[in-house]
């Protein structure tokens, strides 16, 4: 048995030698790139000890920090699921005039620097922008106040569920919703009982990654922020303060929380990587 | 409950799908839409289910209005070719849905869906598999399901797409005659689709033969099978070989043959074209009298009960084919490259304008 496995897994690929070359040195770039970089995070965060490090996130505005990004986070990802779920559902089951546009819209905000998307905001809410006057006389701030941040963030999140669902849902094709229609079932139902439970790992994935950007978002958000401590601050802008304030120790330990939630977010992407890749080969059987 | 459509039109950008298709199914009827892909018999199908609107034209249910009504409220069982179960569900769970979301109102208990799906799954019989996922299963056992699932609804119609197109041979054929019986059983007016002729001619009470979005000919299989009404059925159902000829007072010329065609004794020298069905041609030693060709055998192959014998007719480059029952080619003994003499038993002559 195992004679035969290894003949004919050497005549489909290379020599041991080579095989061994080609691992070692993908393992090594990994180890050096990223392995090395996340536990050199940790090793800073811990190196005035324990106690340091939960002293650093007590800080008054490292903790308005971590509460800034979690509102951040709670804000963007439901109106970013509701509008992906809207978004892939109209573009993989129906066909309408414009849906390519729509498709290279919701593309958008991956092809333009999160620094310009933030732009684009002060340009329209800014004092000198479009809106600034008006919303001034009306005693709304929105640039350089926690509304700016939770737009920008939106915006720069906004494909990460669509994304994620167009192809999963065009892949599944329209048949069993229809079934359902005729079957008496209303929109409604056909999407909680039907199309819901088929893409519920897709779903997942796409939140996942959106709420994993939406925290870690440093480039848009600088911008419309305003860097204001204990107020318009998120994690990586605190992060980048106390790092350039050469507290380092308290810079890892901030920055170790955003490392966490990476290692999280990457655990959870894997189950549903595999969830849907399960879903996908039933998908394959039945044709 | 009996469908009527009327002058129904379709297109899909520049594409005619449906083009002004009026068509009865009375009650009670199992009703084959028949045509090579792109006939339109599946966009009709999707009209009459309401998963399509029609550009033109209107569909009537029991004489009434219907072209408005949405999906929902048109009580339409469909079956579709690649059976759409609900791939995160049971067995149990597919048949019974939609009786599960009927409104609370009009709802059946628990134990009353119990009970029905199980009297659907002995219909089916598939009793044991209740609990199974759709996956679990082998593709007569989910096209069965489906079947029980549209079911369950109590459709006033049953619409079938290519219900058995996906499924291999045998079970197809199983499948196909279980269907026939399951209609006589349950009388449900029923419209399939498909585009194999056997098995138009083998469930259909009608069959409605569709090419070019339009209705080519309907009638009962015989009629349809016997007397094409264009050379399109002609050709589709079955295998045809064509003579190019002329034909003049009734008499129809091709080559050196000559042949009786009395349904043409007012035409004038007029081209035409011949239909003689493979199974319709005598193969002879001898010259019967003028309606006789004489043709070389190409080849000769074992088809099951037939043999197909391939002729080259002399003094030109067409070729022609002959089914011959297996006792009659054994008689025969032909051997290749033999000079035969072949003739039509039944020719039905098209001239060009393709009128009868």
């Amino acid at each position: 048995m195992h004679a035969t496995t290894t003949s004919r897994a050497s005549k489909v690929s290379e020599p041991a030698a080579v095989r061994w070359l080609l691992i070692s040195v993908a393992l090594a770039f990994l180890a050096l790139f990223l392995l090395l970089p996340l536990a050199a995070v940790f090793a800073q965060a811990f190196d005035k000890g324990w106690e340091a490090y939960l002293a650093a996130l007590h800080e008054p505005d490292t903790l308005s920090a971590i509460w800034l990004t979690l509102l951040t986070a709670t804000a963007c990802v439901p109106v970013n699921l509701f509008f992906g779920i809207v978004a892939a559902w109209a573009i993989a089951k129906f066909s309408f005039p414009g849906k390519s546009l729509l498709i290279t819209l919701i593309d958008l905000p991956f092809s333009v620097s999160p620094v310009v998307s933030g732009l684009i905001y002060v340009l329209i809410f800014g004092l000198q922008g479009w809106l600034g006057p008006w919303l001034q006389a009306h005693g709304i701030r929105i640039i350089f106040a926690v509304p700016g941040i939770v737009l920008a963030t939106i915006f720069v999140t906004f494909p990460f569920v669509a994304r994620e669902l167009i192809p999963l849902m065009e892949s599944q094709g329209r048949d069993e919703e229809e079934a359902a229609l005729t079957l008496g079932a209303s929109g409604l139902q056909t999407f909680f009982r039907v199309t819901f439970p088929n893409i519920k790992w897709g779903v997942l994935y796409g939140v996942i990654l959106c709420n994993a950007r939406a925290m870690g978002e440093f480039g848009a958000v600088s911008v419309v922020s305003g860097h204001v401590r204990g107020s318009t601050n998120t994690i990586p802008l605190q992060v980048e303060i106390l790092y350039n304030e050469y507290s380092y120790a308290a810079a890892f330990a901030v920055a170790s929380l955003l490392a966490l939630l990476a290692l999280v977010t990457l655990a959870i992407k894997t189950l549903a990587e595999w969830k849907i890749q399960q879903g996908l080969s039933i998908n394959e059987n039945e044709r | 409950m009996s469908i009527a459509i009327e002058s129904v039109s379709k297109n899909f950008g520049q594409f005619a799908a449906l083009n002004d298709v009026t068509l009865k199914v009375p009650s009670g009827e199992l009703v084959a839409l028949l045509g090579p892909s792109g006939s339109g018999k599946t966009t009709l199908l999707r009209i009459i289910a309401g998963l399509e609107t029609p550009d033109r034209g209107s569909i009537l249910f029991n004489g009434e209005e219907a072209t408005k009504r949405d999906v929902r409220e048109r009580q339409v069982g469909f079956v579709f070719q690649h059976y759409a179960l609900f791939r995160h569900m049971t067995v149990f769970d597919n048949i019974a849905f939609g009786l599960t979301v009927k409104p609370k109102k009009s709802r059946l208990g628990k134990g009353e869906i119990r009970d029905k799906v199980n009297t659907l799954l002995k219909l089916i019989q598939l009793e044991n598999l209740f609990d199974r996922y759709p996956a679990q299963l082998s593709g007569g056992q989910r096209q069965r399901v489906a079947l029980a699932r549209a079911l369950a609804v109590e459709p006033q119609v049953l619409l079938l797409d290519e219900p058995f197109g996906a499924l291999d041979a045998k079970v197809r054929l199983e499948l196909r005659r279980w269907l026939r019986r399951l209609h006589d059983e349950i009388h449900v007016t029923s419209v399939f689709v498909t585009h194999d002729q056997e098995e138009a001619l083998e469930v259909a009470d009608r069959i409605v033969v569709m090419n070019n979005g339009q209705i080519e000919q309907q009638g009962t299989p015989s009629e349809v099978y016997d007397r094409p009404a264009t050379p399109f059925v002609f050709d589709f159902l079955g295998n045809v070989n064509l003579f190019q000829g002329r034909v003049h007072e009734g008499t129809m010329k091709m080559g050196g043959m000559e042949l009786a065609s009395p349904e043409h004794a007012a035409s004038n020298d007029l081209p035409a074209i011949g239909y003689v069905r493979s199974h319709d041609i005598e193969i002879e030693r001898f010259a019967f009298d003028a309606s006789s060709i004489e043709a070389e055998v190409r080849y000769i192959l074992s088809v099951g009960p037939l043999v197909r014998v391939d002729l080259a007719l002399l003094g030109g480059e067409e070729s022609i084919e002959v089914d011959l029952p297996r006792d009659v080619a054994d008689k025969l003994s032909l051997q290749v490259g033999e000079k035969v003499f072949a003739r039509p038993r039944k020719m039905r002559v098209f001239t060009h304008d393709y009128q009868i």
